[in-house]
């Protein structure tokens, strides 16, 4: 994949597909020590310690349509080629936890990608489900919790509306220029979001891969 | 500054409309393939695409996600069924293809038979 979020979205398909009903997604950044930090957290059906490591296996999957699970491996992949780490919390009956840490100075860094639109497209094939979205990057935090939303809206407004979905999405986008304001960014930093806007809310860190740019 | 005000007017908006929509579910599902291969092949913008085309021309039509359904190899499929529940499958899809099947199929009723599984 070509993008972090692309593999964040795939992760919550995962937490879907376990019966959650409440999914918390947390993006640390910390560019002094290149780190770059994605857990996702459910209260799904979650795993014994025999199927969290069976998660792991590309041929192993719960699904009938074929015979190879690649989501997890793929996903743990590409946080270990940047030397991170990538590592499953489960108890079976309670939930999962999916935590994986990305050396962003690496040269086989993914960028993290357009994460407002993996949110966006969650919350809108997903409206009866609660997200909870938190990035921080140093000392400043973006927060979105769907339950605060719903709360606000009342019962009879689905959080798929259309111009509920478009006030989310500039609500991230806004929030997003506030978190990533002063920092800088490099030619490669630069890459081209789903609809074609330029999107410069990129991991920063890959200044090796100048020159690469897609 | 977007603030939670702004929600609050657009509760506003949608009650005083109350009246006026048709409480019907949506007759035509668009299902989009949300699997690893369909992520992977670029699954998100051809969703978004359906969601936002949709959404602009006021259709009745449920976009949603599915999962694999076994023909990764073609990904982005996307399934559509029609009200009286005829189901086209399109595969190969971009946001560019989205947006076509939109406005020939959805809207003006005509089957893009290029895009779909039998032509690929």
């Amino acid at each position: 994949m070509r993008e972090l979020s692309l593999h964040v979205l795939d992760l919550v398909q995962n937490s879907i597909a376990a019966g959650a009903d409440r999914i918390r997604i947390l993006i640390r950044e910390n560019d002094a020590r290149h780190l770059l930090q994605i857990r996702v957290e459910d209260n799904g059906c979650g795993m014994t310690p025999q199927q969290a490591k069976q998660a792991c296996d590309p041929f192993f999957t719960t699904r009938t349509t074929r015979t190879v699970g690649l989501g997890i491996p793929l996903f743990k992949m590409a946080a270990e080629m940047t030397g991170g780490s990538f590592r499953i919390d489960s108890v079976c009956g309670a939930g999962t936890v999916v935590t994986a840490e990305f050396d962003t100075g690496h040269v086989d860094m993914i960028p993290l990608g357009d994460i407002n639109g993996t949110v966006a497209l969650l919350i809108r094939c997903n409206p009866e489900l609660d997200f909870e979205f938190r990035r921080s990057f140093g000392e400043k935090e973006l927060a979105l919790d769907t339950a605060l939303l719903r709360r606000e809206l009342g019962e009879d407004i689905s959080l798929n509306d259309a111009d509920v979905i478009g006030w989310i999405s500039e609500y991230l986008q806004e929030e997003t220029g506030r978190l990533l304001s002063g920092r800088e960014t490099s030619a490669a930093d630069t890459l081209r979001t789903d609809d074609g806007k330029t999107d410069r809310n990129l991991p920063s860190g890959t200044q090796e891969r100048k020159g690469h740019t897609r | 500054m977007k603030s939670l005000a702004e929600l609050k007017a657009i509760k506003e908006k949608m009650q005083s409309q109350v009246g006026l929509r048709t409480e019907s579910s949506a007759d035509v599902r668009v299902l989009v393939g949300m699997a690893t291969c369909g992520i992977a092949a670029g699954a998100r913008p051809v969703l978004n695409t359906f969601a936002e085309e949709t959404a602009k021309h006021h259709l009745n039509v449920l976009v949603t996600q599915t999962g694999c359904i076994g023909m990764c190899q073609y990904e982005p499929v996307v399934e559509v069924y029609d009200a009286d529940g005829t189901k086209t499958t399109y595969v190969k899809m971009t946001a560019e293809k989205a947006a076509r099947v939109v406005s020939d199929h959805l809207i003006n009723g005509n089957v893009v038979t290029e895009f779909t599984l039998g032509a690929n």
